[in-house]
């Protein structure tokens, strides 16, 4: 009798995965299929060389758009990662359980939580006013430092955390400095996780608009330097489909977003691979 | 005891001076008031039931133990003459000199020749062919090198468990120790794997001092040249209950709880 029953909810418990694996995978199709099949045809060569004219139909392409938000994850990853990866190495490797280090950890846990907008202001006023760097790509860069950097630690002091303590012991035993044990042994095996990390903020990063508004602007102008302003595609969406009766563009504009996120990906996993091999030295 | 010359004068394995160590993992005391004199160029067994230090006391001689918060060591341990716990000494390479070998066998994730060439590496030997023959050296000593001449470049994650220990055997003689602890290396070990790191040791200890801790008293009778056997005390401390050569500890116990010990009447 308790068989049957053992066995019957066994049955019911991969009913509810397989169900939940299903409408997740239905869901991603459903969406990425009706932007792309909405958003493709309005892709030609001229939408994606000109910049946007601006009027109420939307005229133009999304050239500027394009490139203001490239040069805007760029600029974040440079100052993002290594600020990232050295803390997370910190806190993993170097921090003392004690007081401090909870705090650190409490105020990197709560930073996390806290409303994208909110990073917004502040960065409005910090970097757009105090600092005077106006709005341009440089105070949206660093304003997207702030928002994503606890995600950023987390994520990468959870994979050196799980770098196996043996390599570690291993490393150390044959008489190698702790940094070289880092850098040798536990930072090449954690780059997958690092990977994940990286991932998980270029798509945060490419879906913000309020905070980026407050800091970057909205000029669909062509930047030309790190202190011009700029649009980028998640707000040219947003203005498209609030401002403009271009639903189309909109469709278009967000296809586009959406193969650039799948290229810089794909990307990402192949230079990692290519910097794990050199990091181990293998030829 | 003046019974502990095995191989001559033309050993270059370290000699280790044991004395009056205490050893505390911040107020409990893990190890109480050792004295023991180990053997250039032999194999000495630590045995005794589970608990009674004898890890711990392997981690102090290369300093491992350094790594636990709140340890704390009373006494001294002199390799050579020299006491590794002084203020002038470089852990880093007093573990160079004394190399240890683990419990799982834990080769790093890479190519079985980078597994190698690590130590080498990070102490600064640079050029392709230097490090090239101490792999295929390393490997040899390990008596490893005839398996896996033809796959350097495979990951060491692919042997087997008895190959990956003997890797990482070659991986701690790649940099040339005088001395190499091994933690139960053949707790996860078929016997057939057991018996070739058995055979092993056997070889090394011509040129290296070799200290093993192990559950497996078999082993110690078979494989060690003296044996010091490790009990806990009423209040959880270890302590050295009796050393000596392998023979006189398995044959003519002086101490009633070795005798019970090795008879198998408890641990």
């Amino acid at each position: 009798m308790r068989n049957v029953s053992a066995k019957q909810t066994q049955k019911l418990a991969m009913a509810g995965i397989w169900g939940g694996g299903m409408i997740t995978l239905l869901l991603l199709i459903v969406i990425i299929g009706y932007v792309l099949i909405q958003g493709l045809p309005g892709i030609n060569w001229e939408f994606l060389t000109t910049n946007p004219k601006g009027g109420l139909s939307g005229e133009g392409g999304i050239l500027s758009t394009v490139v203001s938000t490239l040069y805007l994850i760029g600029v974040t990853l440079v100052l993002l990662v290594p600020i990232g990866i050295g803390s997370a190495i910190y806190l993993s490797e170097y921090a003392p359980n004690n007081r401090l280090t909870r705090i650190i950890r409490y105020g990197i846990e709560t930073l996390a939580g806290i409303p994208s907008i909110i990073f917004g202001l502040f960065g409005y006023a910090l970097f757009v006013t105090v600092l005077s760097f106006n709005f341009s790509i440089l105070s949206g860069a660093l304003t997207l430092v702030c928002l994503l950097l606890p995600t950023m630690i987390t994520t990468t002091e959870e994979a050196l955390k799980a770098v196996s303590y043996s390599y570690r012991e291993a490393a150390l035993a044959l008489g190698t400095t702790k940094w070289q044990m880092i850098s040798r042994i536990v930072l090449p095996s954690a780059i997958p996780g690092i990977v994940t990390a990286v991932i998980l903020c270029i798509g945060r990063a490419i879906g913000e608009t309020a905070c980026l508004y407050v800091t970057m602007g909205g000029s669909a102008a062509m930047p030309s330097s790190l202190l011009e302003g700029g649009r980028t595609l998640s707000l040219h969406v947003f203005y498209l489909a609030m401002e403009t009766n271009a639903m189309d563009k909109a469709m278009a504009t967000a296809a586009v977003l959406i193969i650039i996120i799948i290229l810089i990906n794909a990307l990402t996993n192949l230079l990692a691979g290519r910097f794990q091999k050199r990091l181990k030295g293998i030829s | 005891m003046t019974i502990y010359n095995f191989n001559g004068q033309t050993c270059r394995g370290g000699k280790i001076k044991v004395k009056n160590l205490n050893f505390y993992y911040g107020s409990f005391q893990a190890l109480r008031d050792i004295n023991l004199d180990i053997p250039g160029c032999a194999i000495t067994a630590i045995i005794g039931p589970s608990g009674c230090g004898k890890s711990s006391f392997l981690r102090l001689l290369n300093r491992m133990n350094d790594l636990i918060y709140g340890s704390r060591i009373e006494g001294s341990i002199e390799l050579d003459g020299n006491n590794i716990f002084d203020k002038a000494v470089d852990v880093v390479e007093l573990r160079k000199n004394v190399g240890m070998v683990f419990q799982k066998p834990n080769p790093f994730p890479i190519s079985i020749f980078d597994n190698i060439a690590f130590g080498p590496k990070q102490h600064g030997k640079k050029s392709k062919i230097e490090l090239e023959e101490i792999v295929e050296n390393s490997l040899k000593q390990a008596a490893l090198w005839e398996e896996v001449k033809d796959k350097l470049g495979q990951s060491a994650l692919a042997l087997s468990g008895g190959q990956q220990q003997r890797l990482c055997i070659a991986r701690v003689l790649s940099v040339e120790p005088q001395v190499i602890l091994m933690d139960e290396p053949c707790s996860a070990l078929d016997p057939m794997a057991t018996l070739k790191i058995e055979d092993l040791m056997r070889t090394l200890a011509k040129n290296y001092t070799i200290i093993i801790v192990t559950h497996n008293m078999q082993q110690a009778a078979r494989v060690s040249d003296t044996t010091a056997f490790f009990m806990m005390e009423p209040d959880r401390a270890g302590s050295l209950v009796e050393y000596g050569s392998t023979s006189e500890i398995f044959t003519n116990p002086k101490d009633k709880r070795t005798e019970d010990y090795i008879t198998g009447r408890f641990g």
